[in-house]
């Protein structure tokens, strides 16, 4: 049984998955599972490249791996976890919590440069590709009302995002 | 029709919300509750960007979409209540709010 070499990325690409997955349920460290989880949606969106959805995989990157996380970061900022979290780990261990994060992400630059520079990959791609076109003519034809309804939906969460987040002892209605 | 068959997408999927249905329940920290919902999430998209890729059609990823915009608003409420929650209590542990029980 021989695989192609566009099958064999993929699997590579979801075996990283999963390990990053594993990773992110099983740390005590939340910045540590923070870091395993942007591996975790970065090799899913090269599972989405492969499968022939190149603007999946772009809005993967930029909305999760981007927007998604940074809120993470940020909402772990304001919590100053130092006093709950960091002293279940050992204070001084270098960069070596930093080895696995990086191993998977150089994994996925080498399947992503790989993948571009390799002509029958990129053939059989471009075969069975649904771009950003169709996606839209989709979205703002019969979608049509569920993207209103997904507007609403951004909108209340911001508005229940600033209200819960909203400090009510300080200078509050309260 | 992608050269990747349809079982392995589901299977990559449901191992991937597997993961994170088992990190909902195991652990107590209620960030890592979050974390593990996004990873749920994140299979089921693959769930449907592998059925939009076998099948050729683009509903797969407007579904995909509207699971991101489902996934950001989740993720700005349910951080905005961990800080809330933090605020009142100094901890992110989801026992301590079973203390609201017989008060």
């Amino acid at each position: 049984m021989s695989f192609s070499p566009l099958v064999t990325m993929f699997y590579l690409a979801a075996l990283i998955a999963i390990v990053a997955s594993i990773k992110v349920v099983t740390r005590k460290n939340t910045v540590h599972a923070l870091l395993y989880l942007v591996i975790s949606l970065i090799a899913v969106a090269v599972c989405f490249y492969l499968m022939g959805a190149p603007f999946a995989a772009g809005l993967e990157v930029i909305v999760y791996a981007g927007a998604i996380l940074v809120l993470f970061v940020f909402a772990i900022m304001l919590f100053g976890l130092r006093e709950d979290e960091t002293h279940y780990t050992p204070p001084h261990k270098g960069l070596s919590m930093w080895l696995g994060p990086v191993a998977l992400a150089l994994v996925l630059l080498a399947q992503l440069l790989y993948t571009i520079n390799h002509q029958g990959i990129q053939q059989q791609l471009s075969a069975t590709v649904i771009d950003s076109k169709q996606v839209g003519i989709l979205l703002y034809g019969p979608y049509l009302l569920a993207v209103e309804i997904a507007s609403f939906l951004l909108l209340s969460g911001l508005i229940a995002a600033y209200h819960f987040a909203k400090d009510v002892t300080y200078g509050g209605q309260k | 029709m992608t050269a990747i068959p349809l079982e392995h997408i589901l299977i990559l999927a449901s191992v991937l919300f597997l993961i994170g249905f088992v990190g909902v329940i195991v652990r107590k920290n209620a960030l890592f509750i979050l974390m593990s919902l996004e990873v749920m999430l994140n299979a089921t998209g693959v769930a449907f960007i592998g059925a939009g890729s076998v099948w050729q059609q683009a509903d797969g990823q407007v579904m995909f979409m509207l699971i991101l915009t489902l996934a950001a608003a989740e993720v700005a409420v349910g951080l905005a209540l961990l800080i809330r929650m933090k605020h009142q209590y100094r901890s992110l542990d989801i026992d301590v709010l079973s203390d609201l029980k017989g008060q």
